[in-house]
């Protein structure tokens, strides 16, 4: 019947289909030239797995992959854990004094421009440095900038899951005399635990690939993948960097998507439609970019 | 409702205020009080030390405090055509790129919100994916796509529709296509969400009454679609504007952005202040639009 309403339907699929080979075919490319045995990137000489063996003999590569990680791991959890209690918040409070600044900042970093976060905290880091000798830029400032951006990825999250958590159980819990803390612990944490791993995921990519907040607060010794990727790329097309890019396309595409699925979906369950859920879901998980 | 002002009412005491006071404090800290450090040093001027600014006050032999304000800074990047050109050349492409994700995205979203129920997930599924993988890596593979022996030349030449390959890396349509490119899905799901939400039987209706579906159209879906377009405009336009990874991967050398001119005054000059001024000057430009997308999300909120 929408059908019927809508003559141009041909159309849409046109421009679905053209949207989605847009958005995969940079990708692609990616993964097959990252087997081209040429130096040229883009001439094709044959099928070689030798980019991937320069990738595995990259000290400085592989040193950066390792700070990364350890960089995405801690401060995904830490965006958790702020991100947690930041939704939780904004859900279950609606009234308290400085509300509407506190939405405002925990959101602005999902489309604030990643230059000014940059520059503005490092120049924090900077002046705090000077004032009270802490914190030296390493790891350390990474991990705080990141937490700082990506909470507001699992706040999201963590809201459009609480929004769908049937809050006559914890009702009951209470009514049957369980104190707000356990009535957290033992109900609305176990009934979240679908967003806080997708939550944690997200973190965790949106960490590994972040390039310009941490290219700023960074310091000489805490040179992450991202910047020497982009050190590489900026001088032209890089086979190695083709495998590189496999591997992280392959590593994040692959474990992120699963914990999108699984949030987009899981938290589908209790209730009646699905697909409306999803539709909640979904965009809080894409503003993500 | 009711289940906040039960759990207001019940915890009203140390448990509630601590559990505003943790995520609060982070932000105040590491996320409003840096837009302060910043202003305070765009007022300063530059020198060659660590670190490379002067002092805005400082303690003289008497005790007394002296503050320095520079309005030089602000002078500066507002009489220097390079900065007023840099500003204008960010707004242009970040409203281009807002009205082509816009005229590309909206069939697209109006397309998965009107397909079968079962298989939106998916395609829900397949706009969201690419955010997932790297930022950087998705732009870098355009250069692959884009350039002189690239893909797109090497196919138009091999099929004789093109002899000499087309000039499309490094300069404003190459710089369009990463932009368009990357933000695509910002404009796609806030449409979708509220393309999906629409009821449906309006358009039934206006069919029963005889309008063309186009009419329709006109006068039903795109009406009630607009705080989802101006959602989407704002979520791709405000981090367009301070992009700074496209324009310098896919753009030409001379590419004058406010994210590349900020980079550059950073990392090139060491003008830590003029920097500042540069991000400031950015940050008043985008309040408008910061606080129009609040307004708009705050409405989507409320109807959630």
């Amino acid at each position: 019947m929408i059908g019927k309403a809508l003559q141009g339907r041909g159309f849409l699929r046109f421009m679905m289909i053209l949207a989605m080979v847009f958005l995969y075919a940079p990708i692609i490319s990616i993964v097959i030239y990252s087997f081209n045995e040429s130096q040229l990137v883009t001439v094709w000489s044959g099928f070689s797995t030798k980019w991937y063996s320069a990738l595995i003999n990259d000290e400085q590569i592989l040193r950066a992959a390792g700070i990364s990680l350890e960089v995405a791991v801690i401060s995904a959890t830490g965006s958790l854990i702020v991100g947690t209690l930041a939704g939780y918040v904004l859900t279950r409070f609606t009234h308290f004094r400085g509300r509407t600044m506190f939405s405002g900042m925990v959101m602005a970093p999902l489309v604030m421009p990643e230059i000014i976060m940059g520059i503005s905290m490092l120049l924090l880091f900077v002046g705090m440095e000077q004032l009270f000798g802490w914190p030296h830029r390493d790891i350390q400032t990474i991990v705080i900038a990141h937490i700082t951006f990506s909470t507001a990825f699992v706040s999201v999250v963590v809201q459009s899951r609480l929004q769908g958590i049937d809050v006559s159980v914890e009702e009951a819990a209470m009514d049957l005399g369980a104190r707000p803390v356990a009535v957290f612990f033992l109900i609305t944490l176990p009934l979240m635990i679908p967003a806080l791993v997708s939550g944690w995921l997200l973190a965790f990519s949106l960490s590994l690939d972040d390039l310009v907040i941490t290219a700023f607060v960074s310091g000489p010794g805490s040179t992450t993948l991202p910047m020497v990727i982009f050190s590489k790329v900026r001088l032209g097309l890089n086979p190695e960097i083709n495998a590189l890019a496999t591997v992280v396309i392959l590593v994040v595409g692959l474990i992120s998507g699963i914990g999108a699925f699984k949030g987009a979906f899981k938290s589908a369950a209790p209730k009646d439609t699905p697909a409306d859920d999803t539709a909640t879901t979904a965009p809080a998980v894409a503003t993500a970019g | 409702m009711k289940q906040v002002r039960f759990l207001g009412t019940l915890k009203p005491g140390q448990g509630r205020g601590w559990v505003i006071s943790v995520p609060y404090l982070w932000f105040l800290v590491f996320f409003l009080v840096p837009f302060a450090v910043v202003l305070k040093i765009s007022l300063s001027t530059a020198q060659v030390a660590i670190p490379p600014y002067a002092p805005l006050f400082t303690v003289g032999d008497d005790g007394t405090m002296n503050v320095a304000l520079h309005f030089g800074n602000f002078q500066y990047i507002f009489s220097d055509p390079q900065y007023i050109l840099a500003y204008l050349s960010s707004l242009h492409y970040a409203a281009g790129t807002a009205i082509i994700t816009l005229l590309i995205g909206y069939p697209v979203a109006y397309g998965i919100a009107t397909s079968k129920p079962n298989i939106r997930p998916m395609l829900l599924m397949l706009v969201i994916m690419p955010f997932w993988t790297s930022f950087l890596i998705r732009v870098y593979a355009w250069i692959g796509i884009l350039k002189q022996n690239g893909l797109i030349n090497n196919l138009l030449i091999n099929l004789g529709i093109i002899h000499d390959p087309l000039n499309i890396l490094n300069n404003q349509f190459s710089i369009y296509v990463g932009m368009v490119y990357a933000y695509l899905p910002f404009m796609i799901l806030p449409l979708y969400s509220t393309l999906e939400k629409m009821d449906h039987s309006l358009l039934e209706a206006a069919g029963d009454l005889g309008a063309k579906p186009w009419r329709a159209f006109l006068s039903i879906t795109l009406p009630l679609s607009v705080p989802g377009i101006i959602a989407g405009s704002l979520l791709v336009f405000i981090p367009a504007v301070g992009e700074y990874i496209i324009p310098t991967l896919l753009g030409g050398a001379d590419t004058l952005t406010i994210g590349t001119v900020l980079w550059n005054e950073f990392f090139g000059n060491r003008d830590w202040p003029v920097a500042s001024t540069v991000a400031v000057a950015l940050v008043v430009l985008l309040v408008g639009p910061l606080m129009l997308l609040q307004h708009y999300q705050g409405k989507e909120g409320e109807k959630a």
